[in-house]
């Protein structure tokens, strides 16, 4: 463990690491992802039309995805929480 | 609606008494709270750095999310953001609304993992936890540094934020040196004192206060003003007119309407690289770090976008401040973007309310103001001063440094404001963004592994922050010509103009890898890792942390130092 270089961690045989359901752990992830890949993709959105009560599309669309993003984010933290049981290490298990 | 405009701006020359005394008022009212603040969740002693810097850690979901919301969203903020959208339109201003966006699924995937072994360790900085993962006290000396400047001209931002709201009330005129600065010396007087006392609970308590004030004065703003200026079509047609004229210094247009053609890279990779760094600076993790619980933070990733949308509705009150023809004019007769949100608010509301407004962006410098100069102040006594000048100091004598530091850092800042040009501490944060996310590869990628060697990333680093500086400096602004003129150039190899932070970012990344790869081949060792994988998954209600709080429960023993204390994680 202390030698040098270790291998990436999360192995399942590493210790103390929770046991975690992989699939719900990629969904998260995901979910995470889109709105940074769809807010980061500017030319979609830098646009005037359709407008929203006077509001041109490139404003009141970002606007929108405060609410998506925080909406994603919520899901992901139960997605996280569901996914991961609690760890089997021991008190007094130092390794 | 103009020439009523200019009666009441004519008005209002000198000494608003009626906006002075309310700010005046609810100033004092802050002033008491961040004296009271010690009892906030009271501690046995304040003698250490867990305490006095992180508030014991104690903070649950809702105290975090004032407490960050007050940290992350500061009063230069406030000031800035509407200013750039007045001056020069979208990309320089309406960037913050994606930025404050994407940064939450960030933080979320690794500021989880981040708490969990901070609290394992008692880690109170990033270096800390680097110095812990490599055992190198030169990283952990590149990250502590580059944390500790970025910091300084920050505060010193704030400041520029309470000066914008005095100019428009009318004081800080005048020619001699007291009765001009007087103010705003008192102001941080006081919150040096009640910091030096309370520690982070000072923050934490008028963080309720500002974050309120805030939200009432915005939305009362976005509610009232569009129809007293012809309703949103109207602002948005005064903003498109204003963007497509032609400047005359430049010859160019006077700025963006909405990002055209070649000007989404900047638009993005701005948003992108401000919203990587802004959790690598020390305010932003001391504020996290204090809370209690690994997921207390993750919960706070969906709420904080509360934040984003009232900032988004404050840059678009810069261009109400276009359709109402506000003239944001300094005391010495030169115009002043900066001025525009206090400006508008003296022009279009009644005093009184003015006054509120004032003292919300007021308030809302102090909170990030404390929280910066604890966190610049930890990171001083953690990772300088005990680990290069007096290694066996005590918690006691670390939590002193501390606050000592926390009083030297808030003088440097004022002095820094009054004596020096307020572009200078402009051109600093600019540069602050840039260094502090070239700290972005050694802090959270070394959470999830340690492939990348401490050389690489320490090489890396140094590049991304040389080729980072240099490249703002050659931005020449186009008006005066002067160097630091923006934070955007040319991307190489893709030709488009784009966040110079972010092209620093992947040199220093492409420079790690390369150098991890030979590094590895050539079998250095990578230091000696006191981390083991549970800690990046301990909550606060696993046994064994439960364990070692209750080890770590007196102070005389304390939870800071990890050396030699049975069931933490091992010593050095």
């Amino acid at each position: 463990m202390n030698s040098g270089n270790t291998p990436p961690q999360s192995r399942p045989e590493d210790p103390g690491v929770p046991p975690t359901d992989k699939g719900k752990m990629a969904l998260a992830a995901v979910l995470l992802l889109i709105p940074i890949v769809v807010l980061l993709w500017v030319p979609h959105y830098a646009k005037v039309e359709p407008t929203l009560l006077g509001f041109p599309f490139f404003f009141w669309y970002q606007f929108l995805w405060v609410f998506i993003c925080s909406a994603l984010t919520w899901t992901a933290y139960k997605l996280t929480l569901s996914a991961r049981g609690r760890t089997t290490h021991k008190v007094g298990e130092d390794r | 609606m103009t020439p009523q405009l200019t009666v009441m701006a004519a008005e209002t020359d000198g000494i608003n008494g009626v906006a002075l005394s309310v700010l005046i008022a609810l100033f004092a009212l802050v002033t008491v709270a961040g004296f009271m603040a010690t009892r906030f969740m009271r501690a046995d002693s304040m003698e250490s750095l867990e305490e006095w810097g992180l508030g014991g850690r104690k903070f649950g979901t809702w105290i975090t999310w004032f407490l960050l919301g007050g940290d992350l969203y500061t009063a230069y903020t406030f000031v800035a953001v509407p200013a750039a959208m007045f001056a020069t339109g979208a990309v320089a201003g309406f960037f913050a609304v994606p930025y404050t966006i994407v940064l939450y699924p960030i933080i979320f995937i690794f500021m989880a993992r981040l708490w969990s072994v901070s609290h394992r360790h008692g880690y109170v900085t990033t270096a800390d936890f680097v110095r812990g993962r490599y055992d190198d006290r030169g990283l952990s000396l590149a990250v502590a540094v580059t944390g500790f400047v970025a910091t300084m001209p920050y505060i010193a931002l704030q400041l520029v934020g309470i000066q914008a709201v005095l100019e428009v009330a009318g004081l800080g005129g005048g020619d001699n040196i007291i009765q001009k600065d007087a103010p705003l010396f008192i102001a941080f007087a006081l919150l040096a004192a009640y910091t030096y006392s309370s520690g982070l609970r000072a923050p934490a308590v008028i963080a309720f206060v500002k974050d309120i004030l805030i939200y009432l004065v915005i939305i009362v703003a976005i509610v009232y003003l569009p129809g007293q200026v012809g309703g949103w079509d109207a602002i948005f047609g005064a903003a498109e007119d204003k963007m497509a004229a032609t400047n005359e210094a430049t010859g160019g247009p006077t700025g963006s309407f909405i990002p055209g053609a070649g000007q989404g890279w900047a638009y993005a990779t701005l948003a992108l690289g401000s919203a990587l760094a802004l959790f690598m600076y020390p305010h932003s993790i001391t504020a996290s770090l204090s809370s209690n619980s690994r997921n207390t933070i993750r919960r706070n990733a969906a709420i904080l976008p509360a934040y984003s949308f009232v900032l988004g509705l404050l840059a678009l009150l810069g261009w109400v401040a276009i359709a109402a023809g506000t003239q944001p004019i300094g005391l010495d007769g030169e115009p002043n973007a900066q001025l525009v949100i206090p400006q508008l608010f003296e022009d279009m509301f009644p005093a009184w309310f003015a006054g509120v407004a004032f003292a919300a962006i007021a308030i809302g410098a102090l909170v990030p103001a404390a929280i910066m100069s604890i966190a610049a102040a930890n990171t001083f006594s953690r990772n300088i001063y005990k680990e290069w000048l007096k290694k066996d100091a005590t918690p006691a004598q670390e939590a002193k440094v501390s606050k000592l530091m926390s009083l030297l850092v808030k003088a440097f800042a004022l002095v820094f404001v009054l004596t020096l040009d307020k572009q200078n501490a402009i051109n600093f944060q600019l540069l602050g963004g840039i260094w502090m996310l070239q700290t972005f590869p050694v802090i959270v990628f070394s959470l999830f592994t340690r492939w990348f060697h401490r050389y690489g990333l320490l090489v890396g680093w140094a590049v991304g922050m040389v080729y980072g500086t240099v490249g703002a400096y050659n931005v020449k602004n186009p008006v005066t010509g002067k160097a630091f003129g923006g934070s955007l150039d040319n991307i190489p190899g893709i030709g488009e103009m784009g966040y110079i932070a972010m092209t620093a970012f992947v040199i220093n990344v492409a420079i790690a890898t390369v150098l991890t790869v030979a590094l590895r081949a050539a079998k250095v060792s990578n230091g000696r890792d006191e981390t083991i994988p549970f800690d990046y998954f301990a909550d606060a209600d696993d046994p064994r942390v439960q364990k070692d709080l209750v080890e770590h429960s007196s102070h005389e023993t304390p939870y800071g130092d990890p050396d030699d204390i049975p069931g933490n994680a091992p010593a050095r």
